[in-house]
């Protein structure tokens, strides 16, 4: 490991001799001996601001209370981290946060959930002994995936760090000075005017309630209620890996088959997978990147199932737009099934199909609005729920999840292949293309259907696969800095790629930001464990051998690329500033 | 060139003469000489900042070493004729000093007898904008006996033998920042100016930048070769633009003078500079805001370490020093360090430049060795206190130092000293308060000050101060609570010990400092609800002594809110009611209705009778 090769380094903690490396922050040494110093802005998935200083200690011989966050260890350090000084640091700068924000906890969306709710009470803050108004600012419900509240901001910088350093968008930022200050989009526009991408992440490592998903979900539970309307839900691979967590089960559990039986028990009219539609998607990815290949280009072949990523491709890389591969994403292409072969086979006007997905991530909301995504002739999908809100629906339902027996998906739109479930975890798309790829190239088995070299946590992986008369070069990313270092990579240096997996949110959609919200730094390990358990445990590995996904061309869309299939499941991208452009002459 | 010059004229041209019009009285200057046909025989400088801005705008003559201030463009004619062509000063523009005495020449003004002039030695003595009257002031030797008789180590050695200490502030040790970014291995390195001057009232920086700009340039190269940098920028606010143009004229000639560039005096060093202009936020004079925002980045400060010596700005070990102290570095190296040690105190050597303002009969800058008492800077050098008022306190360092009363006027004026008296060096902003002043209104003003500069990163910051200043409004309000004194001491406490950046650990300084010392006046805004400065209008309420009125009505005359008429009196009130009639009332008392009254004290600065009172 990295931090064996760093220099050991001794300081004493509250009396405890901790052993830690060099560059090393009191905060982490101290929680590995075992020492909770409290923290707020402090977050494992960015690196430390230091700007709410709760994590203050006293360190002998040093002036004032710095935050640990940021203090790194020195030989021979003495910390205090639970002084009466530092108790009433840390009470009052809470407090201070506690002045100015607003005292509805019991509507707020993080209610119970909510880091600084937690914190007061960890701290032990049972009056308010400052109150100051603050000026109020509208929420921004601009955009169709995310809501900023500016009042509940407290200002920590989480989301403005995360944006623009681990997803290179910078679409938030701070602005103005003192008590006027102000995290907000360029020149104080909404979401929807910036280049926000939907990714969010901002969403996800928020403390409080200031930024969270557009909720949809007591509307689904409506439409549920109306025995007029047919409610089908699809429900992406990651939900599985992670919701478990909401109700108390450990990360890393899988939970499928609780996962099917609720869905069936909040009452939709059928349940389905959207992994039948990822071995779909390798169908027809596969066939595009064989094509591709024959043709010689244009290469590399980029995955599109990312929505966050087609928008930053969009907004920031438009050169790299022909190399989009021009599949819809898995929900797309069920939402188009769903209103035209599952409709018909069904025999249910599609009029009446109320077509709803639940998934890790944000921008899938954004992306069943796109205007081009409705080429069954309705929406093709038609209201999209975040991992977190179907969540509240089953508790508000009532439905003790972790009780649940064990179900399945409906067919035919419910059978899938482990290809299909490690799309929801970083390199998965390019190992389910390869595992299929291969087969259909070389004709012959794979001898070893594992792909290692695409799996982890490296923020790019390559690798280089024989497939008998050539070989293929592959690349992942995920997370959008990483995706923008690969990119201006292969621009400056003219590096040939054949095809890249990219995935907006760093570790892929099982950490997506419609995710539930988590602190533990491994989660994230955790969450991909649980989806490579479930693949190893299937009976079909790859797409191609997904019998309801032959069945499906068979009876319907001929074969991969075929005319139909490339009017229901294949899509074309925009460049943001022509369109832009577009509109604005439009407007003249 | 004449070969003969009679005499030399310096014009003042700081920005603060410039403001009063010194250009006017320059161009007044050279139309009179030449109508007198002496053009040639006089030499007409435009100085940087001479210090006494009051007085503004001053002409200096030499020889003699004639004073002349508050001059006019009308005044010039006589000035050429009588003074320079007959020899006979017009004394009808001497300053006169607050002792009463008339001051014919610069030597015999107290406002200069005690200043020791190091890092203003060529300010109001040379031309800023001629590159030749710096090198005749020894300009550039000592960057010339640096690069080519000494190594880094011996430079950065003299920096530390001279124990300069950083005068942005903090007093953190020169040579060992030097020595700190030197040790550094990386393939770049930069030396930055920190000209960000924010500090309300303190101008020594831009007095420099503007009067002796090559000084800065000679130091950052000396520090680039100590080091190993080699490009410096010189960050400076847009509020400054005279100090701007005047240094970017300066890195040009310097240029020219192959005193900047490539391969300097032969050694093979190169160095440049650029200029960095910010937009004027008090934070961004903390150095990572700054080095953020010449990154092109919000003026926000990042946690330290990485000190900027280790990682600044592009992330490359940068030197970054304040120009009061780059003006320091010359003359360390060409006097030495035991020249250098020789003035000031042992842990503060050295001189210090003050701003000196507020209640003070001489305002504007002073040059003098640390250790100087208070009362020495106040009652020589600045003349005492008008109006023969009481001094109350002194507040150094601005909004981010504290406030030394009258029992401390022996202080001495140096580093640690001002920091165990709660105070603080700071730039060296120094305003002087008189018996009138209010310390909760002034501590009050400061922390607003903060309060809109803080950059809103750090919760004690951004949340405590306002929550100290608030507290403050309603105390001055008359809405003081019993235990508000005790909130504050407690908040402020803890915003010293837990915020990110200097400006936040500081910030409840004035606050603090006041409450040490003037714990009464708090103490009596809040149980008494009355203001012993008389100064928090909602405390304050004038009256009229009807006895004491003799009618006149200037009073109701100059109330600007019409909140004071005449009452009848009882002779009037006898008349009405048909008693003795026949006579004349004598007088006819006026009254202020108080609802109307704004406060603003002009019935009792205009009434000549003593009539009007405040309470």
């Amino acid at each position: 490991m990295m931090a064996d090769q760093k220099e050991k380094i001794n300081l004493t903690i509250d009396g405890i001799q901790v052993e830690a490396y060099e560059g090393e922050m009191v905060l982490e040494a101290a929680r590995r001996a075992g020492i909770d110093i409290p923290t707020l802005c402090y977050h494992p998935a960015i690196g430390p601001i230091g700007s709410c200083r709760v994590c203050v200690v006293e360190i002998e011989n040093g002036k004032g209370l710095p935050a640990s966050c940021v203090t790194p260890v020195r030989e021979g350090m003495v910390v205090h981290t639970n002084t009466e000084v530092v108790r009433e640091a840390r009470r009052t700068v809470v407090e201070l946060i506690l002045a100015s924000h607003p005292q509805d906890c019991l509507q707020c969306e993080r209610n119970g959930l909510c880091e600084l709710q937690a914190l007061a009470m960890r701290l032990g803050i049972r009056e308010s002994k400052f109150r100051r108004e603050k000026e109020h600012r509208e929420c921004d419900t601009s955009s169709v995936a995310l809501v900023r509240d500016p009042d509940k901001c407290i200002l920590c910088g989480r989301c403005v760090n995360m944006c623009a350093e681990v997803q290179n968008v910078a679409a938030l930022g701070f602005a103005y000075r003192g008590t006027d200050a102000l995290v907000t989009p360029m020149f104080e526009r909404g979401l929807a005017d910036s280049k926000c991408v939907s990714c969010g992440q901002c969403a996800k490592i928020c403390p409080v309630g200031a930024i969270h998903e557009k909720e949809e979900w007591q509307k689904v539970a409506d439409l549920i209620s109306d025995p007029d309307l047919h409610v089908v839900v699809q429900v992406a691979p990651a939900v599985r890996a992670a919701i478990g967590e909401e109700f108390g089960i450990p990360a890393g559990t899988p939970v499928t088959g609780k996962l099917a039986a609720a869905l069936k028990r909040l009452g939709f009219d059928a349940v389905f997978d959207t992994q039948f539609t990822a071995d779909l998607t390798i169908m027809e990815e596969g066939t595009e990147l064989i094509e591709r290949l024959k043709m010689k280009g244009p290469l590399p072949l980029i995955t599109s199932c990312s929505p966050g990523w087609i928008r930053y491709a969009e907004t920031f890389h438009p050169e790299f737009i022909p190399n989009l591969s021009s599949c819809k994403s898995p929900q797309q292409m069920m939402g188009a099934v769903i209103k035209t072969y599952y409709a018909d086979k069904a025999g249910i006007d599609p009029d009446k199909i109320v077509s709803v997905s639940v998934m890790p991530c944000t921008a899938k909301k954004f992306e069943c609005a796109r205007p081009e995504m409705n080429s069954s002739g309705q929406r093709d999908v038609d209201i999209v729920l975040t991992t977190r809100e179907l969540a509240r629906m089953i508790k508000q339902a009532g439905i003790r999840f972790q009780d649940l027996p064990d179900e399945t998906f409906d067919a035919p739109l419910g059978i899938s292949t482990g290809a299909a479930t490690i799309f929801g975890v970083t390199g998965g798309v390019m190992e389910a293309a390869l595992r299929t790829v291969y087969e259909i190239v070389t004709k012959k088995p794979l001898a070893k259907i594992e792909f290692s070299k695409v799996r982890g946590m490296d923020g790019i992986k390559e690798a280089s696969i024989d497939l008998g008369d050539r070989k293929v070069r592959v690349a992942v990313a995920h997370g959008l800095s990483n995706a923008n270092k690969l990119l201006e990579h292969i621009k400056e240096t003219g590096e040939h790629y054949d095809f890249i997996e990219v995935m907006a949110c760093p570790g892929g959609c099982i950490m997506g930001g419609g995710q539930p919200r988590s602190l533990d730094p491994d989660i994230a390990v955790k969450r991909a464990a649980a989806l490579y358990a479930e693949d190893r445990g299937m009976e079909m590995r790859k797409s191609h051998e997904n019998p309801a996904v032959a069945r499906l061309y068979e009876e319907f869309l001929k074969k991969p690329g075929s005319d139909i299939a490339h009017r229901l499941l294949h899509t074309t991208y925009e460049s943001v500033d022509k369109a832009a452009a577009v509109s604005r002459k439009e407007a003249m | 060139m004449s070969p003969f010059i009679r005499a030399h004229i310096l014009v003042c041209s700081g920005a603060g003469c410039v403001s009063s019009g010194c250009h006017e009285v320059y161009d007044s200057l050279m139309h009179a000489l030449e109508n007198e046909g002496i053009l040639s025989e006089v030499k007409v400088i435009k100085t940087g900042c001479i210090g006494s801005c009051d007085l503004g705008p001053t002409v200096l003559i030499y020889p003699e070493g004639t004073f002349y201030q508050k001059v006019k463009p009308e005044d010039v004619r006589e000035i050429v004729e009588e003074h320079i062509v007959k020899g006979r000063p017009v004394a009808r523009l001497f300053p006169k000093q607050a002792t009463g005495e008339v001051a014919e020449n610069i030597s015999s003004l107290n406002f200069f007898k005690k200043q020791v002039k190091v890092v203003l030695r060529n300010c109001g003595v040379i031309d800023p904008e001629n590159i030749y009257e710096y090198v005749a002031r020894d300009g550039y030797e000592a960057l010339a006996r640096v690069l080519t008789d000494m190594t880094p180590k011996d430079v950065i050695d003299t920096i530390k033998q001279a124990g300069l200490r950083g005068r942005g502030g903090a007093g953190f040790p020169t040579g060992l920042k030097w020595e700190f970014a030197q040790r550094v291995r990386s393939d770049e390195k930069y030396v930055v100016c920190n000209a960000d001057e924010g500090d309300p009232g303190a101008f020594m920086d831009r007095s420099v930048l503007e009067g002796d700009p090559h000084s800065i340039i000679e130091a950052m190269t000396i520090a680039g070769y100590a080091i190993g940098a080699s490009q410096g920028y010189v960050y400076v606010r847009a509020e400054y633009p005279l100090a701007v143009s005047r240094l970017t004229h300066a890195i040009k000639q310097a240029h020219e003078f192959g005193v900047l560039g490539e391969n300097l005096f032969g050694s093979g060093f190169s160095f440049d500079l650029d200029i960095r202009v910010g937009a004027g936020a008090f934070v961004c004079g903390e150095e990572t805001a700054l080095l953020a925002s010449m990154e092109g980045k919000r003026g926000m400060p990042r946690p330290r370490p990485p000190f900027p010596a280790n990682e600044g700005l592009f992330r490359k070990p940068t030197l970054i020093n304040n120009v009061e102290t780059y003006a320091n570095i010359a003359p360390i190296i060409l006097k030495g360090p035991d020249w250098f040690r020789s003035i000031g105190t042992e842990k503060s050597p050295g001189t210090k430049v003050f701003a000196l303002a507020g209640k003070i009969n001489n305002t504007g800058l002073v040059e003098v060795p640390m250790g100087t008492t208070l009362r020495e800077i106040v009652y020589e050098i600045g003349g005492g206190i008008p109006g023969g008022k009481a001094f109350k306190a002194a507040q150094t360092g601005g909004p981010s130092g504290g406030c030394i009363p009258e029992s401390l006027l022996d202080i001495s004026m140096e580093y640690d000293t001002l920091t165990k008296a709660g105070a603080m060096m700071g730039s060296g902003g120094l305003i002087i308060m008189d018996e009138d002043t209010c310390m909760v209104d002034i501590a009050k003003f400061f922390l607003q000050f903060t309060q809109d500069e803080s950059c809103g990163k750090c919760v004690p910051c951004r949340e405590g101060t306002k929550v100290m200043l608030d507290i403050l409004t309603r105390i001055t309000e008359g809405k003081g609570e019993p235990g508000d004194i005790e909130t504050l001491e407690s908040l402020g406490k803890t915003i010293k010990n837990t915020a990110l950046c200097g400006l936040g650990q500081t910030a409840p300084n004035p606050v603090l400092s006041s409450i040490r010392y003037f714990r009464d006046e708090y103490e009596a805004h809040i149980h008494e609800k009355r203001c012993p400065g008389g100064v928090c209008k909602d405390l304050v309420r004038y009256e009229i002594d009807s006895e004491k009125c003799r009618g006149c009505s200037l009073c109701a005359k100059a109330c600007p809110t019409q909140a004071i008429h005449p009452v009848a009196c009882e002779a009037q009130v006898a008349e009405a009611a048909g008693g003795e009639g026949g006579h004349k009332p004598k007088r006819r008392a006026y009254e202020i209705d108080n609802s109307k009254c704004q406060k603003c004290g002009e019935c009792m600065s205009v009434c000549r009778f003593d009539a009007v009172s405040r309470r």
